[in-house]
């Protein structure tokens, strides 16, 4: 809840008012509303019947998908090309273990001010939010792969620093990030709320969804408004949409600004939830999972920012899990990480020659053709032409 | 003053490294404006078939080197083939995304075939090698390395002046619809292009392993550095790569030279992050770099 209102206050933009037109993938009211409670059954489902190893895997996709989508918003709808997704979400994460950390005990320990939760995760975006403001001034003067080579030397500059700031990242052997908490019931054991006994993994996916569902509804309706039209403009045609009117340098810096502020929260729910992070985590390579997890996903759509935090992140830890992999390390085997990475270097490459609106522009092409079948069957139908931009059927 | 001299020394050998892995670059940006994000683990591909093919199977260094840029220039050239050529004419960040996926296959392989420790390097020198002239060691690691940029560059130099590809690869550079209608092979072009830049890179490569001596996947990384040197240069000036490499060679093995007497500031290893700083402050500043094209747009 906090996080989409303090989204909301940072960016530059405000939903706009005026009702959505209907998407094109739930069409009528009553299909939408269909979907949803299909969407809220499978997850009460899982809820109450997933055991610990699913919580984790589903956990760790949630959060992923948080940060996909906090790089579908500078990438796929504003067209900017990012590498430096990991330097915001560790800002984000150390944010959080700054605000949310125990006091220190000895000299030695990292710093903390062991603030409450309802602080900590707000802040890990505000800071985030806060350190792209100022970056984006200079960032984002420039076009195309200069900006991908400035993003990727943040990744750098960022190891260097929490290299070297040990007293809130700990130095090279990391440190430990605060856990969630509601009044005195902590995150990491089980607690029970009006009567009812929730695991850990269950408190933590429901927190994780909450915060997806926010951020998402947030983005699918931000992209809607006057703020979200001039982002895709800016992708579309820079000079076109200046010569429509619009401050190309606000519209970057908006959606910079609030792909920061998702990527922190993502940040900080990752290193709460793994309870320990080094700096070395926060690398080049996380950054190309969350770029090969929009692409073959979806760039410019929420759905496929989740699709695709689930085939990159998601499938390792369900290899794993099921054993899949008869050697897992040691020589001539390959390990589920490696497998993942040569399927999404290869996705990456196969989408983008052949269907760049990944899995979901799959999914809208497969729709468009059975209407375009039915319409033909029976005459009166209406055309399937799609006019719209992709972000309509988000 | 020997000290500094001798740092000195290193950095101008690293800053050639950077300065093939630069060319690279600005050779395949020319001919077609596109940035090779996989340019780094084309090199690490190389050096790794170098190595095993003088440690596993026991070949000449020089008859290696030869065997390791044949594969990288068909690797480059397959690519450029298969994958860009149907890429013409897309957005570049779709262009620039397909190219971190060539990155991502290629350094996983690598990691799969050869686990993750790193190889020693292959060199035909020991660290030993060389000569004193007033304390200052010259490395004959260091020497090679130099010498053979020097001879690169030359070549490179004829071909680019002199023969009749290297007009044509100038005047695509210039007007690529001029060129077409000249009659030059744009195919040709761009085929030319991937194969040098992925020849340079990894010689490049061998020499890289030589210095840091040893051959890991952060190899990949090191030679990221190739961009703050063709940024500082001018992203299409083969010139400038080189000049823009033989000075970010300088900056960061001074500032590792020195980054001690100011640890209790500055912390460890600033030097893997002087290049970048010195590399956003060209951009600020003088964004075309030293040797470009005033090219690069602002809002």
């Amino acid at each position: 809840m906090s996080a989409s209102s303090k989204a909301s206050a940072t960016s530059t933009t405000t939903p706009a008012a005026t009702p959505a037109p209907p998407s094109r993938l739930l069409r009528s009211r009553a299909s939408r509303w269909i979907a949803t409670i299909l969407i809220v059954a499978v997850l009460l489902i899982f809820f109450s019947v997933g055991n610990d190893d699913w919580f984790t895997i589903v956990n760790y996709t949630l959060i992923a998908a948080i940060a996909a989508l906090a790089l579908n918003v500078l990438s796929g709808y504003t067209g900017q090309i990012s590498l430096g997704i990991a330097f915001f979400m560790a800002i984000g994460a150390y944010t959080a273990a700054f605000f949310g950390g125990a006091m220190p005990s000895s000299p030695l320990d990292p710093l903390g001010l062991a603030l409450p939760f309802i602080i900590w995760l707000p802040a890990a975006g505000i800071v985030a939010a806060l350190a792209g403001a100022l970056i984006g001034p200079s960032a984002l003067r420039l076009k195309g792969f200069y900006l991908g080579i400035v993003s990727l030397s943040l990744i750098f500059i960022g190891q260097y620093l929490f290299l070297n700031v040990r007293g809130i990242t700990g130095g090279p052997q990391g440190r430990t990030f605060p856990v969630p908490a509601l009044g005195g019931a902590t995150f990491d054991q089980q607690n029970s709320y009006f009567g009812l006994a929730l695991t850990s993994g269950q408190q933590y996916f429901l927190l994780n969804v909450i915060v997806l569902a926010l951020a998402a509804f947030f983005v699918y309706n931000v992209m809607r408004s006057r703020a979200g039209r001039a982002f895709q403009a800016v992708r579309d045609n820079e000079t076109g949409a200046k010569i429509m009117g619009v401050n190309l340098f606000e519209a970057k810096m908006g959606a910079f600004i609030l792909s920061s502020f998702l990527a922190g929260i993502a940040g900080a729910l990752y290193a709460s939830y793994s309870r320990y992070v080094a700096p070395d985590y926060w690398d080049l390579t996380l950054s190309i999972q969350f770029v090969a997890a929009i692409i073959i996903g979806g760039v410019a759509s929420v759905w496929g920012s989740i699709l695709g935090a689930a085939f990159v992140f998601g499938l390792p830890l369900v290899i794993d899990h099921f054993n899949w992999l008869p050697v897992a390390s040691g020589a001539g085997g390959i390990s589920s990480a490696d497998l993942n990475a040569i399927l999404y270097g290869l996705l990456i490459v196969v989408f983008l020659l052949f269907e760049p609106g990944g899995v979901i522009g799959l999914v809208r092409r497969s729709q468009a053709l059975t209407r375009r079948f039915s319409a033909r069957k029976d005459e009166g139908g209406e055309s399937a032409e799609i006019t719209d931009l992709p972000a309509d059927q988000a | 003053m020997a000290y500094f001299i001798q740092i000195a020394f290193a950095g101008i050998a690293l800053g050639c490294i950077y300065a093939l892995i630069g060319m690279g670059f600005s050779i395949i940006y020319k001919a077609s404006e596109v940035i090779n994000f996989a340019q780094g683990e084309i090199l690490l591909v190389g050096a790794y078939i170098v190595s095993s093919l003088v440690f596993d199977w026991h070949l000449n260094f020089i008859l290696a080197v030869a065997l390791g840029v044949v594969v990288t220039v068909l690797i480059g050239l397959l690519f450029e083939r298969l994958v860009l050529r149907r890429m013409i004419g897309r957005p570049v960040f779709s262009i620039l995304m397909i190219t971190i996926g060539l990155d991502t296959i290629l350094r996983t392989a690598v990691i799969v075939k050869a686990g993750s420790n790193p190889l020693s390097p292959p060199s035909p020198y020991t660290i030993t090698d060389g000569f004193n002239i007033a304390g200052v060691h010259f490395g004959a690691n260091d020497i090679l390395t130099i010498l053979v940029t020097v001879v690169l560059c030359a070549l490179l130099y004829y071909f680019f002046q002199y023969t009749r590809n290297g007009l044509a690869m100038r005047a695509t550079a210039l007007d690529q619809e001029a060129a077409l209608a000249v009659g030059i092979n744009i195919r040709t072009v761009y085929a030319l292009a991937w194969g040098i830049a992925a020849a340079v890179a990894t010689i490049g490569g061998v020499f890289l392993a030589m210095g840091t001596f040893s051959i890991g996947i952060t190899l990949g990384s090191a030679a990221l550095l190739a961009f703050p040197a063709i940024i500082l240069g001018g992203v299409d000036s083969i010139a400038g790569a080189v000049v823009g490499g033989i000075i970010i060679g300088l900056v960061q093995d001074l500032t590792a030279g020195y980054e001690s007497h100011v640890a209790n500031v500055l912390g460890a290893g600033i030097h893997q992050i002087t290049p970048y700083l010195v590399m956003i402050l060209v951009l600020l500043i003088r964004p075309y770099g030293l040797f470009g094209t005033r090219k690069v747009e602002r809002i």
